[in-house]
């Protein structure tokens, strides 16, 4: 099983240098692409890999960047979208703080396929042994000559920066990140138009995930084919997987696409632990819906984590067990949704502390019936489209599956006016 | 034209627009509250929501945000769809969730968007349960109140306030149902143009302050069309009264003048007609008469005595004509400093005989580049530098453009466009509240900036003489500007009286003729000093000196003062020989100020609120302002007293004039430039369906008890013989002529944002045309007169300071300072220099520097400013209690 994202990773997890990263092969695909392959043949190896977003939308990689208008001139920008706060998610942490240069490396092949002339990590604020790494990674990329003037005898130049937010999940929406980063508040912006006509500056950008960029460099050296056959489906390449919750062994461990969710909890994060039984998980971050029982068996990719209701998202399970109340566990979300709108747009800024207040009340046992219809509607209302951004939506999803599978507890909760877990001293 | 369906009926639309402002021209009411049409859309309050559909056969269709959408030929979309209904209901619910509920002790009760969007969603019970934020309030200032709990976070402020009006100091703060709208501290709102957000605040976070202090509600206000009395730019107001105090003064929509907005000397700058310094009775010597005593009196003096009259720049035409036709045309004096009364006719002729339009303010905003020559807009014609601010948006729009973004999608255009503005050269001798947006800026003495501006004009047009020992770098600039403008498709130059320089008008001529032989829409904007500055100009009079002359000179011996405080136009030396001279000095005035005080009889005239009257701005438009209230004391209006002194004097002409209508026709037979005045407004007789205009809301309350203390019985309503309009709640309720709109109002629009029911469309022109008469049009055809004098270049005086004013949005002007709210904001007595003046002097900061200008004497503390150019000093305009002088002027200092 290859691992290309992760298998030179020590086992410190100590950043690799530049020595010890070109030892593992590092940088040979910017030399190769620096060498003599056109902007427009890397981005047409990245369509052909059909390498997908790993940020949690799972968009098409090559054809996002095939939008970025070529002739303009004027700066363009590349971002790496390094603001992971999706909460149970920690898969890019593992690459950041482990790995630096093969983002960088990632980032500077991509920079390449748009013709950035800027490029800029947006990092989150509390992974400080992330930002050590890749500072020392940028100095070192920088004396080597991967960075800055005539890259490699190129004659393409990259400035690369890093910048540390200051801890808004709103950033990690690309048009936040992009306000964040213009030193403006953190709100989204509208599109069209898109980041790639008009980002950063307002000039051309793309913001991919960490993750994604990773996977740059090894498509480039071994080729699309290769990518697709590193999955168990249609969608390519590896995937880092996140186990949280009460498992035996939580963890993140790179694998191919497609791994069922009872592979993930049974073989890598050694099972339930002893005494608790698995009701549920969230399979990609906070956002995304809950999956069950019946769903365990479900291959974990973009393609077939939808059609079971949910998303594939960034593809880190967390989950819910028979010990812990699900409106509990909702409402920890919900908190953590409304704390962190950005207050732009009506339904989200008002609607999300609402559902986190009525998901208290119900802990508290001040539910009353007609709480579950309010919960109900705010996950009817707070939908795609009606809300300025995804932030809303996604802190709906986790709501609108519990709602659907835990029903039952919801309603205990109105009916016995009480938590029926907390007794157990469990919550 | 794109036809789109709309719950399935055709209706033909304009392209370019978004489906919101769309339904709203075609009439629907769809609720919003973070679009403005000046503000454009954002999408952040999603209460615009409709339904779209793909084609005939989609029964389902999506939700969209109106305000974002742009108009597509062929579209489906549904405002009436049931879940596009319960969406914008639930967001009211939402907004609702926080609001407090507090509409009977708030201010914007009764005129409040968001009282009207939350009936029209249709949202009534609250769900919602628990503890609603609370914030805590900043003190702002004189002019606006600050409630933040009211808050419904659309942040049309922040937009207003920092994207249009360019402020710094209002900001979002916070995050999710946090978000604080506020200064980072407490303190007075730092813009000019604050008192806009009171409009622009769809609730009640800001509101007027000095409404406060005798708070009304809007549907309790007696209103009229009112037209802004502190500038020449001639703004647009509705001002409101009850119980016969002036209470509100708010925007009255003029597509062509002043938009939405007004600035905040317009806003606030009314609190004068309440003033303890007012006028309200007539007095002989110290006396208190009634009506008759003082007319008989007057009436006698004038029939006795050598007869001068000395008029006003600050009055309407009406007054300044029949004081004109009672003393006799030879005997009419202009009532301002020859400097002045000089320059008000150069305006005249620059705009006449030259081939260059002058543009409205809607035009400035749309031009392309800008030269702006000795004036510092902000403070002199504040609304005029608001437009100017939009301007600089035109030239990035077309990078907007060609990247296919809508120019209504405000955050993406603003987002490309990023901190590219458009030419903008500001020339003036000191630093200008515009300078953070000019492409290059100069300081320079007004012979300096008239010697660049005629640089500027010979390099557009070489017929145009050059300028002599022109140093390299102003050489250069001249160049850079020259090329911008003649780049430019509508470029404007703005020139005016402020700095109280010729030279600098007429270089501002040059170029916008040169200018205007390439460019066809090349304009001239000139600001004048006072709101009717240009009416009294085009009226023709002598000069104020000469009266002085004909008094010392003894030719005459009574004078009647109209409506002017001589000592803001004359050395109060001369002055006070010239009033000391005079047998009887008559003064028509309704504030006391310092001629008042030297008055034989004073005669208590009607402040523009209790008046109508006909003002000419600086675009030679000619507006009419109606009376809001009759006052019920001995005031009204200075013409009104002199047809009925006219009828005790026998002067058989005026007598013959019965109304504001007969002294308006005769103006318009008998003053040549003003031909036309009389059709700035329909006439007194006009009535719509047999009905008058109400002045009052039809909710007015109180009208029986109002004056039950008084008397049981409610008395009769005024009768207006001189407009359409009435003095009742009964009348007329549709949409009146555009110039005698009283206020807005439209059944389920209460607040301000009812205007869109008035527009021809949303933003555009107000039905029928907006108000106003231009008066004059340029020598299209003609040959450019080019000035071909000009000034040597300024070398500084040993010993002297070449004394320039200073104006003040805020203190300079003679009636707004006379508020509590403006006066609070004025600055203090100063004058400014040069650092390497002050250097030179041994003056610091702020200690007192003695000189002395034409023989009067001053004492002031210094400021010291590295803008000022060196030899060179500011001394504020029309401060109270500093001394006039007829500026610009040597000051010698004593050593």
């Amino acid at each position: 099983m290859e691992k290309p994202l992760t298998h030179h990773i020590r086992d410190d997890k100590r950043p690799l240098d530049l020595k010890e990263y070109e030892k593992v092969g590092g940088y040979e695909a910017l030399r190769k692409v620096m060498k003599g392959m056109s902007p427009k043949a890397v981005q047409d190896l990245v369509k052909e890999s059909n390498l997908r977003g790993r940020g949690g939308a799972g968009f098409a990689t090559g054809l996002k960047w095939s939008f970025v208008p070529m002739d303009v001139p004027g700066p363009k920008y590349l971002i790496a979208n390094a603001d992971e706060m999706e909460p149970g998610t920690f898969k890019d942490r593992i690459l950041l703080e482990s790995t630096p240069h093969q983002l960088i490396e990632g980032m500077i092949l991509s920079a390449y396929a748009i013709q950035a002339d800027h490029s800029f990590v947006f990092l989150r604020w509390a992974y400080k042994t992330a930002a050590q790494a890749i500072t020392q990674a940028l100095r070192e990329a920088y004396e080597a000559g991967y960075l800055g003037k005539n890259i490699l005898g190129s004659g393409y130049n990259l400035e690369m920066h890093l910048h540390t937010g200051v801890g808004r999940y709103m950033c990690g929406e690309e048009t936040a990140l992009l306000n964040s980063l213009e030193g403006k508040r953190a709100t989204p912006r509208a599109k069209p138009p898109f980041p790639q006509i008009s980002g950063l500056f307002g000039k051309p950008t793309i913001v991919n995930n960490v993750e994604t960029l990773c996977n740059i460099p090894h498509i480039v050296n071994k080729g699309s084919d290769w990518f697709r056959t590193l999955s168990r489906t249609t969608d390519t390449g590896t995937k880092i997987y996140g186990v949280s919750g009460k498992v035996k062994k939580p963890g993140a461990w790179e694998l191919p696409l497609g791994v069922t969710m009872r592979e993930l909890i049974e073989e890598y994060a050694g099972g339930m632990q002893d005494g608790v039984k698995f009701r549920g998980a969230l399979p990609g971050g906070a956002s995304t819906d809950f999956l069950v029982e019946e769903h365990l068996d479900v291959k974990m990719d973009y393609t077939h984590v939808a059609q079971a209701g949910s998303r594939l998202g960034t593809g880190t399970l967390i989950i819910l067990d028979d010990k812990t109340c699900p409106v509990g566990f909702v409402q920890n979300m919900e908190h953590f949704f409304a704390q962190e709108s950005c207050g732009f747009c009506t339904p989200c800024r008002e609607g999300l502390p609402w559902v986190d207040k009525i998901l208290a009340s119900l802990d508290l046992g001040e539910g009353r019936e007609e709480d579950l219809k309010l919960l109900d509607f705010h996950t009817k209302y707070l939908g795609p489209g009606n809300t300025f951004c995804a932030l809303a939506p996604g802190a709906m999803e986790p709501l609108q599956s519990a709602l659907k599978y835990f029903r039952k507890d919801f309603e205990q909760h109105v009916h016995d006016h009480r938590c029926p877990w907390k007794e157990n001293g469990h919550r | 034209m794109p036809t789109i369906y709309i719950d399935n009926k055709p209706y033909e639309v304009k392209s370019g627009k978004n489906l919101l402002e769309t339904c709203l021209s075609l009439g629907f009411d769809l609720p919003y509250f973070c679009w403005h049409p000046a503000l454009g859309s954002v999408g952040a309050c999603r209460q615009c929501a409709v339904k779209v559909y793909k084609d005939e056969d989609d029964k389902k269709g999506r939700l969209i945000m109106s305000c974002m959408e742009p108009v597509n030929d062929k579209q489906r979309i549904s405002v009436a769809d049931p879940e596009a209904s319960e969406f914008r209901a639930n967001v009211i619910e939402w907004l609702m969730t926080n609001h407090p509920h507090d509409c009977a002790v708030c201010d914007e009760g009764g005129s409040c968007h968001l009282q009207d969007m939350t009936v029209m969603t249709g949202h009534a019970y609250r769900r919602f349960r628990y503890d609603k934020r609370t914030y805590r309030n900043q003190d702002l200032g004189p002019f606006l109140n600050h409630e933040m709990n009211r808050c419904i976070q659309c942040y049309r402020c922040v937009r207003y306030y920092r994207d249009y009006a360019g402020g710094h100091d209002l900001e979002a703060f916070a995050s999710k149902n946090n978000v604080y709208f506020g200064r980072a501290e407490d303190g007075p709102l730092e813009s000019e143009f604050s008192g806009n957000l009171a409009e622009i605040c769809p609730t009640g976070v800001f509101t007027d302050k000095t409404l406060k202090q005798h708070y009304t509600r809007k549907w309790d206000l007696t209103m009229a069309p009112s037209v802004c009395q502190h500038c020449s730019l001639g703004c647009n107001t509705i001002a409101g009264e009850r119980y016969g105090e002036l209470r509100l003064i708010s925007n009255r929509y003029n597509g062509e003048v002043n938009g939405y907005f007004l600035c905040d000397r317009g806003r606030f700058g009314y609190e004068f007609t309440n003033s303890e310094d007012r006028i309200r009775q007539p007095f002989i010597g110290r006396k208190p008469v009634d009506r008759t005593a003082i007319l008989h009196e007057v009436a006698q003096a004038v029939k006795d005595g050598k007869v001068i009259g000395v008029g006003s720049p600050r009055a309407s035409l009406q007054s300044n004509f029949a004081l004109k036709k009672l003393v006799g045309e030879d005997h009419f004096y202009h009532g301002v400093s020859d400097n002045e009364h000089d320059l008000a006719e150069l305006v005249i002729k620059v705009l006449k005989e030259g081939p260059a339009r002058t543009p409205s303010l809607h035009e400035v905003e749309k031009a392309d580049a800008v030269f702006i020559l000795g004036e510092d807009l902000i403070n002199t014609a504040p609304m005029l530098g608001l437009a100017v601010r939009q301007s600089v948006k035109q030239q990035p729009m077309k990078q907007v453009t060609n990247a296919h973004i809508p120019a209504w999608h405000d955050a993406a255009a603003r987002e490309l466009m990023q901190d590219s503005k458009g030419p903008l050269f500001i020339a003036t001798v000191n630093t200008t509240k515009l300078d953070d947006i000019a492409t290059q800026t100069y300081r320079a003495a007004p012979d300096e900036v008239a010697r660049l501006g005629f640089a500027v004009a010979n390099l557009l047009d070489p017929t145009v003489p050059p300028v002599k020992n022109l140093p390299k770098e102003i050489q250069q600039l001249a160049g850079e500007i020259a090329k911008a403008l003649s780049e430019a498709e509508r470029p404007v130059i703005i020139s005016g009286a402020s700095c109280e320089s010729q030279s600098v008008i007429k270089a501002a001529a040059n170029i916008a003729w040169a200018l205007q032989k390439k460019t066809a829409q090349a304009g001239i904007v000139l600001t004048l000093p006072e709101c009717n500055s240009l009416g009294l100009a085009m009226m023709g009079g002598h000069r104020l000196n000469s009266a002085f002359d004909c008094v010392l000179n003894g030719h005459c011996d009574t004078v009647i003062i109209m409506e002017n405080d001589l000592y803001r136009h004359g050395k109060a030396s001369v002055v006070n020989e010239f009033l000391m001279k005079c047998k009887k000095v008559i003064v028509f005035d309704h504030i006391v100020h310092a001629t008042i005080e030297k008055a034989h009889m004073v005669m208590p005239a009607g402040t523009f609120a209790e008046s109508d009257g006909t003002l000419v701005n600086n675009e030679g438009r000619a507006q009419r302002f109606f009376q809001v209230f009759e006052a019920t004391d001995a005031v009204q209006e200075s013409w009104r007293w002199i047809l009925q002194l006219a009828a005790l004097t026998g002067n058989q002409k005026i007598t013959a004039w019965k109304n504001f209508e007969d002294l308006t026709e005769a103006i318009a037979k008998e003053e040549k430039l003003l031909a036309g005045v009389e059709r700035v407004t329909p006439s007194a007789a006009y009535r719509v369906a047999g009905q008058k205009i109400p002045r009052e809301p039809h909710r007015y309350s109180g009208r029986t008890a109002m004056l039950a203390n008084i008397s049981v019985s409610e008395p009769k309503p005024p009768v207006d013989p001189d407009s359409p309009l009435s003095y009742t709640m009964e009348g007329f309720r549709g949409l009146p002529p555009s110039s005698v709109i009283p206020f807005f109002w439209s059944p389920g629009w209460n607040s301000v944002q009812s205007v869109n029911k008035y527009q021809d469309e949303v933003g555009a022109s107000l039905r029928g045309g907006d108000p106003g008469l231009r008066l004059i049009e340029p020598h299209l055809n003609g040959r450019a007169p080019y000035f071909t004098q000009i000034p040597e270049i300024f070398t500084p005086m040993k010993d002297h300071l070449w004394t320039v004013p200073l104006h003040h949005i805020f203190g300079s002007e003679e009636l707004s300072v006379r508020g509590d709210a403006i006066a609070k904001r004025a600055p203090g007595h100063y004058v400014m220099i040069n650092v390497d003046d002050a250097v030179q002097l041994k003056l610091a900061e702020g200690q007192n520097f003695e000189f002395e200008i034409e023989g009067q004497p001053y004492r002031l503390p210094v400021t010291i400013s590295t803008s000022i150019p060196r030899g060179v000093a500011g001394l504020p305009y029309g401060l109270p209690g500093l001394p006039f002088v007829d500026l610009p002027a040597w000051a010698i200092f004593k050593k």
